[in-house]
């Protein structure tokens, strides 16, 4: 099946095609993907080696001289790792660049705690400015990355995994989507945990909000989506509670409730599979029926 | 002779000190600053092909102070060519100045990067090399100055490694060598850059001649290393 990151691959080579403001910046990750456009551009698609910190350095390097970069590897090392040239490199200097990353929190258990990152958005939380795609399908993923290659002077970090959900939805950048309408509150669902949530709440009388963009949060969508009864429930595929405060800013004004689910704090040595760490989350479809029926009954 | 005169006149190496004591505070920083004057005065007079009336032209020579400690010298520099008003140096640090104890691009006209933090300004320095070959200006040079302890920052070897071996002709690194890293560099920096194929020259930093060959020797296909050795720190 296409992942998010093979599509990232292929669109992203086209766009180069299309857009001499783009260049990519790699750090071996994908480079082999990348080979086709590398011969087509070997001044635009730059691989830098094992080397996180140059790269995030270099992407903003060439942001100075007025490109658009694309900088791309795991999670782990293209958020955490760099964390210090994200923040002074880019957002300091007064640039921008396109983060993309693959790994996510729990795509490689076998590997092992080293290739999870879980904290990726609450770190970005950290820094004024950034735009967050999380998108749950390849097609999304496109959009969402041709949207981030046309924004110019925006910081973006598009953070791709392997763990997706079956359809892509008609997803707006910037927009919670309403896949079903309740009345006992709001079950917002971020990216690939859309499938879990949709079989969790099937029946429930709850309103689901889909969101493939977290940052900017569309605090006025989730407001709208509330009716008498302001609980909120975030089920996120990073750290847990990642967006609580968004929420809570978005309902400042009114008596409210939010629980926020996602990959716990505590690190689970084992390996195994995506579905076993989603289980040993609580994010699998029957654990988060029980959570989401004990908060909004 | 009135305040206005002596803003407008030509500045020479000679004024720098007389601008650099406008700066007040931060004595801490100022045997760093002083290791610095002779290498960036050189570059600023007779090499670097920038001026205040093309500081935003994208076909000007880049110059990225990486090592922000200290950056009254630069300050100075930068004033006596006209990038900043002279009167600027007495606001040295002062809440609404522009200038502060490291300096913001965003601040200052004419400071390419925001530093202070080290190990910062060559990896950015190598981006801005990349960047103005894809786009095709080759005629333009991106130069980075770093300090010998600063040289200590692992990515700054992420960045020379890589450098040297994609031949970015276009970059140059000035190190100013004050002996101040705390273990050393068995053999010299420049053999480090050398081991990653780099043009390198080590010269007196305080001798203006020796600075000007160095800056200007011809460096086909390679970066450029000067490495310019003054008084130790301590």
């Amino acid at each position: 099946m296409e992942t998010m990151r093979d599509r990232f691959i292929d669109v992203t080579s086209r766009m180069l095609d299309e857009d001499p403001r783009l260049a990519v910046v790699l750090a071996d990750i994908s480079a082999a993907g990348f080979a086709g456009a590398a011969a087509a551009h070997p001044d635009r698609v730059v691989n830098v080696g094992i080397r996180e910190q140059l790269m995030i350095g270099a992407a903003g390097g060439l942001a100075l001289t007025g490109m658009r970069p694309i900088a791309h590897t795991f999670a782990s090392f293209l958020i955490e790792r760099p964390f210090e040239q994200v923040k002074l490199d880019l957002g300091h200097q007064g640039v921008s660049a396109v983060l993309v990353s693959a790994a996510g929190s729990y795509d490689w258990p076998a590997g092992g705690r080293t290739h999870m990152a879980p904290g990726d958005v609450a770190l970005l939380d950290t820094l004024p400015g950034w735009t967050v795609h999380v998108p749950g399908h390849p097609d999304e993923a496109e959009l969402l990355l041709r949207d981030a290659a046309a924004a110019g002077d925006d910081k973006v970090y598009v953070r791709l995994s392997a763990h997706r959900n079956e359809l892509a939805r008609p997803v707006a950048p910037g927009k919670f989507l309403t896949l079903r309408q309740g009345s006992r509150g709001v079950v917002l669902a971020v990216g690939p945990m859309l499938d879990a949530v949709l079989a969790a709440t099937e029946g429930l009388d709850v309103t689901v909000l889909y969101a493939a963009t977290v940052r900017p949060f569309d605090g006025e969508g989730l407001r709208a989506a509330l009716g008498e009864r302001a609980e909120v429930v975030i089920v996120e595929p990073y750290l847990a509670g990642t967006s609580a405060g968004e929420a809570h800013a978005a309902l400042a004004d009114r008596a409210h409730r939010v629980l926020g689910l996602g990959v716990p704090r505590e690190e689970h040595r084992h390996y195994g599979s995506i579905e076993e760490h989603l289980r040993a989350y609580g994010l699998d479809a029957g654990s988060l029926r029980e959570r989401i029926s004990l908060q909004l009954w | 002779m009135t305040t206005a005169e002596i803003t407008q006149r030509a500045h020479g190496f000679a004024d720098l000190p007389g601008l650099i004591a406008r700066m007040t505070g931060a004595e801490k920083h100022v045997p760093a600053a002083n290791s610095t004057l002779d290498a960036l005065w050189v570059l600023y007079d007779r090499v670097l092909r920038v001026s205040p009336e093309t500081a935003d032209s994208a076909e000007r020579d880049r110059f990225l102070l990486s090592k922000g400690h200290g950056p009254m010298s630069y300050y100075a520099v930068l004033a006596a060519k006209g990038f900043i008003p002279v009167e600027t140096l007495d606001t040295f640090g002062a809440y609404d100045s522009p200038l502060g104890h490291h300096p913001d691009r965003l601040l200052v006209p004419g400071v390419e990067i925001g530093s202070g933090s080290l190990g910062h300004g060559l990896p950015l320095a190598v981006g801005t090399a990349l960047g103005l070959r894809a786009q095709g200006l080759t005629g333009q040079a991106v130069w980075v100055l770093i300090g010998d302890a600063e040289f200590d920052e692992g990515s700054n070897h992420e960045a020379v490694a890589f450098a040297g071996a994609a031949g970015l002709e276009q970059l140059n690194v000035i190190v100013i060598d004050n002996s101040s890293a705390t273990h050393g560099w068995t053999g010299g920096i420049a053999a480090r850059f050398a081991g990653e194929g780099w043009s390198t020259a080590t010269v007196n930093g305080r001798d203006h001649e020796e600075l000007y060959a160095a800056y200007t020797a011809a460096h086909p296909g390679r970066p450029h290393a000067v490495i310019a050795r003054v008084e130790p720190k301590n």
